[in-house]
C-alpha cells in the first residue's frame, strides 16, 4: 500500500500548507490537459482578439489619414483594444476555467477534496494568464506586422498597465465564480457579459472628460480607467503617469479584497443552500 | 490512553432548506472499519446527510464530526483521509483516465502517484483504459474510474452514494466485490446510500433506514428482517416506505 501525505500534521501558514503548491499545480495541470485536448478551445483563445485588433486597426488607419489629431495619436485605438483584451480576456480566462468545472460537474469533487478555496483561486489566476498569453501574444505580433503598432514598445509602462488590468480581471472573475457557486449555471451569462458594463465606464476608447460630469466620479472609481488614461497620456503626450498607476493599484487592492470577501460569503451561502451538489440552473 | 474518535458521528443533525426539513434531528455513530447502509426512498434525506458529512452542506443545527473533526469547519484536517463517489458529480470527461487520476492524486497528496495508479489500474482492471478519454468509456467503465478516484488516497472514510446505479448485474457485482476487499484490507469505514437492497444485504453489517428526514430504524440486517417479519430487506424497505411496518407494530 502507498502512504498519504498527512497534510493535517504539516504547518499551515496563513491557510497555505505544505501541499498548497502541489494542489495548485494539480489544478493547472487539469486545465492544461483540457486545453491541449481541444483545438477549438485553443482557436477560440486567438480568434476574437484577432478580429477585434484587425477591425480597430483599420479604423485607426482610416481616421489617422483623415484627421490631424488622430495622426498624432497614433496607436491609441489598437493600444486600447489590446489593453481592453487583457482586461476582458483575463476575466474570461479565469471564469471559463471555473465554468469548465461546472460544465463537467466536477465542482463537488473539488470542494470535497483537500483543495482550499484560495488555492483554487490561485490556480485560476495563473491559468487566466496562460490563456491570455496563448491568445494575445500572437495578436500583438500581428499588430506589429499589420499596423506597425508595437505594444511591447510601451516598455515598463506596459508592465504597470498589465498588472493593474489583471488584478481587476481577477477580482471580477473571483466574484463571478462566487455567484456561479451560489446560483449555479443560471449565472453563467454574467461570466460572459459582466465586463462589458465596464467598457463605457472605464473609458477604453475616449478620455474621461467625454463622460457627463455626474458619471466621471464613477469612472474614476474603477481601476482600469486609470490604465486607459495612462495609455493615452503615454501615446499622445509621450508622458508616463506613475500617479495614475498607483491610484489604480490602491483601488485594485480594495476591489480584490472585496471580491475575495464576496466569494467566501457566496461559498458559505452555497453550503447553506446545498448548491455545491448541483451544477444546473 | 485516549480512545480514537469515531470515524463518523452525527448528532441531532437538522438541515432545513427554506421551509422543508430535508434532515430532521438524526443521530448516529459509525464504528471504525464498519460498513453501514443508508436506506430510504427519494427525498428521505440520504444525500443531504452524506453531503453534510462531506462538508458540502452546512447544517441548520446539530453537529457532524469525521475522524474527530467538526464538519465543515475543520474539514481540511480530514479531507485527505476521506473520499466519495456520487451520481451528483462526475470525473471530467475530456481528460483521459490517467490524467484524471493524476490530477486527483496530486490534489489528495498521494505519494508515489505512479505506483498508486499502477496499483489501481491492476485492481480495477483499468490498464487498457488509462489513456482513453473518460467521456468515451461505457457506463460500467466510468463507474470503475469513479471508484478509482474515490480510492486514490486509500481513504479511511468512504462515502458512497448509489455506487452501482445504472450498472449491469455483472459489473455491479464486480464493484461490490472490490469494495468488500478494500474495506476488509484497509479497515475503512464506509457509509453507503443505495436503493439496491441486495447490495446493502451483501455489504452492510448495519442499516439505517430514513424516511422524511428522520431515522425510521437502525439495526443489523438480520435483526431488521426479524423485527419486520420479512425475508428480504426489499420487503422491509417497502414496509417502511408505505408505513405498513408501523401499522403492524401498532396492531401488535
Amino acid at each position: 500500500m502507498t502512504d498519504r501525505v498527512d497534510s493535517a500534521a504539516l504547518p499551515a501558514i496563513g491557510g497555505w500548507t505544505h501541499g498548497s503548491l502541489r494542489r495548485i499545480a494539480a489544478m493547472m495541470l487539469r486545465y492544461w490537459y483540457l486545453l491541449r485536448s481541444s483545438w477549438p478551445r485553443l482557436i477560440d483563445l486567438v480568434y476574437w482578439p484577432t478580429v477585434q485588433m484587425v477591425t480597430w486597426g483599420f479604423l485607426q488607419y482610416y481616421v489617422a489619414t483623415n484627421a490631424g489629431f488622430f495622426a498624432r495619436a497614433g496607436g491609441t485605438f489598437i493600444g486600447a483594444v489590446l489593453l481592453w483584451d487583457i482586461l476582458f480576456r483575463g476575466q474570461l480566462g479565469f471564469s471559463i476555467s471555473f465554468l469548465e468545472e461546472m460544465w463537467s460537474r466536477n465542482i463537488g469533487n473539488l470542494m470535497m477534496s483537500p483543495l482550499r478555496p484560495h488555492e483554487f483561486i490561485a490556480a485560476l489566476m495563473v491559468m487566466s494568464v496562460v490563456r491570455l498569453s496563448v491568445g494575445l501574444i500572437p495578436v500583438t505580433l500581428l499588430a506589429i506586422a499589420f499596423f506597425g503598432f508595437n505594444l511591447y514598445g510601451l516598455g515598463l509602462a506596459l508592465v504597470a498597465f498589465f498588472f493593474n488590468l489583471m488584478l481587476t480581471s481577477w477580482a471580477i472573475g473571483i466574484f463571478v465564480s462566487g455567484l456561479l457557486l451560489r446560483n449555479g449555471m443560471g449565472a453563467e451569462n454574467l461570466a460572459w457579459s459582466i465586463m462589458f458594463l465596464f467598457m463605457p465606464l472605464t473609458c477604453v476608447y475616449y478620455p474621461v472628460t467625454t463622460l457627463p460630469g455626474w458619471l466621471q466620479p464613477v469612472a474614476w472609481a474603477l481601476p482600469p480607467t486609470y490604465v486607459f488614461e495612462g495609455m493615452r497620456a503615454l501615446l499622445i503626450d509621450k508622458v508616463f503617469r506613475p500617479d495614475l498607476m498607483i491610484d489604480a493599484l490602491e483601488l485594485n487592492a480594495v476591489l480584490f479584497a472585496a471580491a475575495l470577501f464576496g466569494f467566501l460569503k457566496l461559498l458559505k451561502s452555497a453550503r447553506r443552500h446545498g448548491s455545491l451538489m448541483q451544477s444546473g440552473e | 490512553m485516549l480512545a480514537s474518535p469515531p470515524p463518523i458521528s452525527v448528532d441531532r443533525l437538522v438541515k432545513i432548506y427554506k421551509t422543508v426539513a430535508a434532515v430532521d434531528g438524526i443521530s448516529f455513530t459509525l464504528k471504525p472499519g464498519s460498513v453501514t447502509g443508508l436506506l430510504g426512498g427519494n427525498g428521505a434525506g440520504k444525500t443531504t446527510t452524506i453531503a453534510t458529512i462531506m462538508g458540502l452542506v452546512l447544517p441548520t443545527s446539530g453537529r457532524v464530526t469525521v475522524l474527530g473533526a467538526e464538519m465543515p469547519k475543520e474539514r481540511y484536517r480530514v479531507l485527505h483521509r476521506m473520499n466519495f463517489e456520487s451520481p451528483y458529480v462526475e470525473v471530467p470527461m475530456r481528460l483521459t483516465v490517467r490524467q484524471n487520476l493524476t490530477v486527483f492524486g496530486m490534489l489528495y497528496g498521494v505519494e508515489d502517484l505512479r505506483g498508486r495508479l499502477a496499483e489501481l489500474a491492476r485492481q480495477l482492471d483499468l490498464a487498457d483504459l488509462l489513456d482513453r478519454p473518460t467521456g468515451k468509456l461505457s457506463a460500467g467503465q466510468k463507474t470503475r474510474v469513479a471508484l478509482a478516484k474515490a480510492l486514490i488516497n486509500n481513504p479511511d472514510v468512504l462515502l458512497l452514494d448509489e455506487p452501482t446505479a445504472s450498472l449491469d448485474p455483472d459489473t455491479a457485482d464486480w464493484v461490490r466485490g472490490h469494495l468488500e476487499r478494500y474495506c476488509r484490507e484497509r479497515r475503512a469505514t464506509v457509509l453507503l446510500a443505495s436503493h439496491n437492497m441486495l447490495e446493502v444485504e451483501r455489504l452492510c453489517e448495519r442499516v439505517i433506514i430514513m424516511k422524511r428526514g428522520r431515522i425510521e430504524d437502525d439495526d443489523t440486517p438480520p435483526k431488521l428482517l426479524a423485527h419486520y417479519g420479512r425475508r428480504t430487506l426489499e420487503e422491509v424497505f417497502l414496509d417502511v416506505a408505505r408505513g405498513s411496518g408501523i401499522q403492524r407494530e401498532a396492531a401488535q
